[in-house]
């Protein structure tokens, strides 16, 4: 339809449109200019849109009270390794699954999958007790090693296979006879191919790594190996109750470096996902 | 060229082998085979570990009774079991559990399907308002709970726009009713941009001659809507609702940083009791059992869903 609606039907459209915007964008605002107003003002009625006397307070006792950068680090590192990780281990089974012919593949490719049917709330309990035998709980290694090999990464190998199903077999042909093996073949013809997949599939896994929650609460209890979001529920006054302006700078500290990445690769973060047979 | 090639043949010497039978151990289609396996290998180990032994584990725990404080850990047949049909914090549990679910997953479908057919519209920065509407979703989980549970306070921001409006709102966290909204609420804003996103993809591949064809046949907005556009965008309606469901199941961050399972228990849904039961009052052995209760509701919710789609979906292939 090349003709463009009527410009009070846009008018309309655009007006809801705003006011639907203000859940979705009126929170992260309000985190932001309320972690920069004193404590005196954080509750101030009526409420200022825009901090009257704005500072740094809140944010220098974020770094006071806990190992916060540790804790920063903590959380980008386990991300990152995640991520990479993840991406080699479904990248390479979703390879497989699709695009090499070996006996069993159906019946082994089910096994897999029933990791997308438990969630892994389901098996907190013996994940625990068996990181607990082995001396790894306190430590970041539950952290790593069950997104990368466990359910979390079952959904990302099913993304990738379901991309890799999608390539012309003339391409891997044509490889064969330069005398590519298969590991040359999936290395340098089918991942460069697999980018979108694997920038979709890169994003969203580093995104569940850093919302984690449960996880590290069940796993850690020393505060310099605590990741983010657990850090960030650990700022309370002597009664328990949470300190507004130190949390609300510790969750603008975690929150903005993300949505300034969105802002640039939002292309890939919104496009990807919406083409990487997740349709 | 035949004819030289033949000659060298019979010039070349015997073959070492001998008898010729024995071809070499590594051909090309058994070495293609080991590389599928190897390829698979970190993903199948893991899945075994990580998933398969974890699910036995939780089944073979629920037959035990086990304090780790205690460290106490004996077999009691079916107790846990009967312990889970007399509890009487368990319905109370399912309930809130249901009430989030359903809230949940018809406010999120609802709402993705709206947004993304507002999108779909030929509209000049459609691109910035999907970027906004996505925003939430890269924002840190705990992070959005944490503001939400900042403006939901009695004197919070939601209920001093309320005031100058003249309204005086709730102490929304501490209202049974008005506690689980909130949670849910949040839980909609944060990720409702996901499905919105594949909706929109769902709406892009329906095909406007359509529309175009319905119309001049006399179907208004919201007839072409019902019978063309649910129709074709049936597959992702279904895929959405599947991974909503089983999410919404799931939730746990939001419930623990806002309201902590209360007041009393109208927020504890089943994950957060698991915890408890686990993880604050060390009942493995019950926790287990919660565990084998949340593995068989997702697991038939899973499946009815997927038998639905013979039903209602179009163009299954």
């Amino acid at each position: 339809m090349s003709h463009k609606l009527p410009r009070r039907v846009r008018l309309v459209l655009y007006g809801v449109l705003l006011v639907l915007l203000v859940p979705f964008v009126f929170p992260t605002w309000w985190m932001v200019t309320s972690s920069l107003k004193p404590a005196s003002e954080i509750f101030a009625f009526p409420p200022s849109l825009w901090p009257e006397n704005p500072g740094f307070g809140a944010y220098e006792r974020v770094f006071d009270l806990q190992p916060f950068a540790q804790q920063y680090w903590n959380s980008m590192y386990i991300a990152v390794v995640v991520t990479i990780g993840t991406l080699a281990v479904s990248s390479m089974a979703g390879y497989a699954f699709a695009r090499i012919r070996f006996r069993g593949q159906n019946a082994l490719f089910l096994v897999v999958l029933t990791g997308l049917l438990i969630p892994s709330e389901v098996t907190i309990v013996p994940l625990f007790q068996m990181f607990n035998d082995w001396g790894m709980t306190d430590t970041h290694w539950p952290l790593v090693l069950v997104p990368v090999l466990g359910a979390p990464s079952v959904l990302a190998t099913f993304i990738m296979r379901q991309f890799f199903i999608t390539l012309p077999a003339e391409l891997e042909e044509a490889a064969r006879m330069d005398g590519l093996g298969r590991f040359a073949i999936y290395w340098r013809i089918a991942l460069p191919l697999a980018r979108p997949a694997l920038a979709a599939v890169g994003i969203f896994t580093f995104l569940h790594s850093w919302n984690l929650y449960l996880e590290p609460i069940v796993y850690l209890s020393t505060p310099e190996k605590f990741t983010l979001p657990q850090a960030l529920t650990q700022f309370t006054d002597a009664y328990g109750g949470p300190m507004w302006d130190v949390q609300l700078a510790a969750a603008s500290l975690t929150a903005l470096p993300v949505l300034a990445v969105f802002v640039f690769a939002q292309r890939q973060f919104v496009e990807g996902l919406a083409h990487t047979g997740l349709k | 060229m035949a004819t030289l090639e033949r000659a060298r043949a019979k010039a070349a010497p015997p073959h070492p082998r001998g008898d010729g039978s024995r071809r070499p151990f590594w051909t090309a289609r058994r070495r293609d085979q080991l590389a599928g396996y190897l390829f698979i290998a970190p993903q199948l180990l893991g899945s075994v570990l990580f998933v398969l032994i974890p699910l036995a584990l939780v089944f073979w725990y629920s037959f035990h009774e086990w304090n780790v404080l205690a460290g106490s850990f004996r077999g009691v047949g079916a107790d846990n079991y009967r312990a889970l049909a007399d509890d009487p914090k368990l319905p109370g549990v399912l309930r809130a559990t249901a009430f989030f679910s359903v809230g949940l997953v018809v406010l999120n479908l609802g709402l993705a399907l709206a947004l993304a057919v507002l999108l779909n519209q030929k509209l000049r920065g459609s691109i910035v308002f999907r970027t906004l509407f996505f925003s939430p979703v890269v924002v840190s989980l705990v992070a959005w709970t944490i503001v939400w549970g900042f403006l939901l306070q009695k004197n919070g921001g939601i209920n001093a726009g309320l005031d100058l409006v003249g309204v005086d709102g709730p102490n929304w966290l501490r209202g049974e009713t008005s506690s689980m909204i909130s949670v849910i609420v949040v839980q909609v804003f944060k990720n409702v941009g996901l499905n919105m996103v594949l909706f929109l993809a769902a709406l892009q591949g329906v095909p406007r001659e359509l529309y175009e064809a319905a119309t001049v046949d006399g179907a208004g907005p919201w007839r072409r809507f019902l019978r063309i556009t649910v129709p074709l965008i049936s597959p992702t309606i279904l895929l959405t609702s599947i991974i909503t469901v089983v999410g919404s199941l799931q939730v746990f961050a939001q419930i623990a940083v806002l309201t902590q399972g209360g007041p009393g228990n109208s927020t504890t849904v089943l994950v957060y009791y698991l915890y408890q039961q686990a993880f604050e009052f060390h009942h493995f052995g019950y926790g287990a059992t919660l565990s084998v209760l949340l593995f068989l509701i997702v697991l038939v919710l899973t499946v009815v869903q997927w038998q639905m789609r013979k039903k209602w979906v179009f163009h299954e292939s």
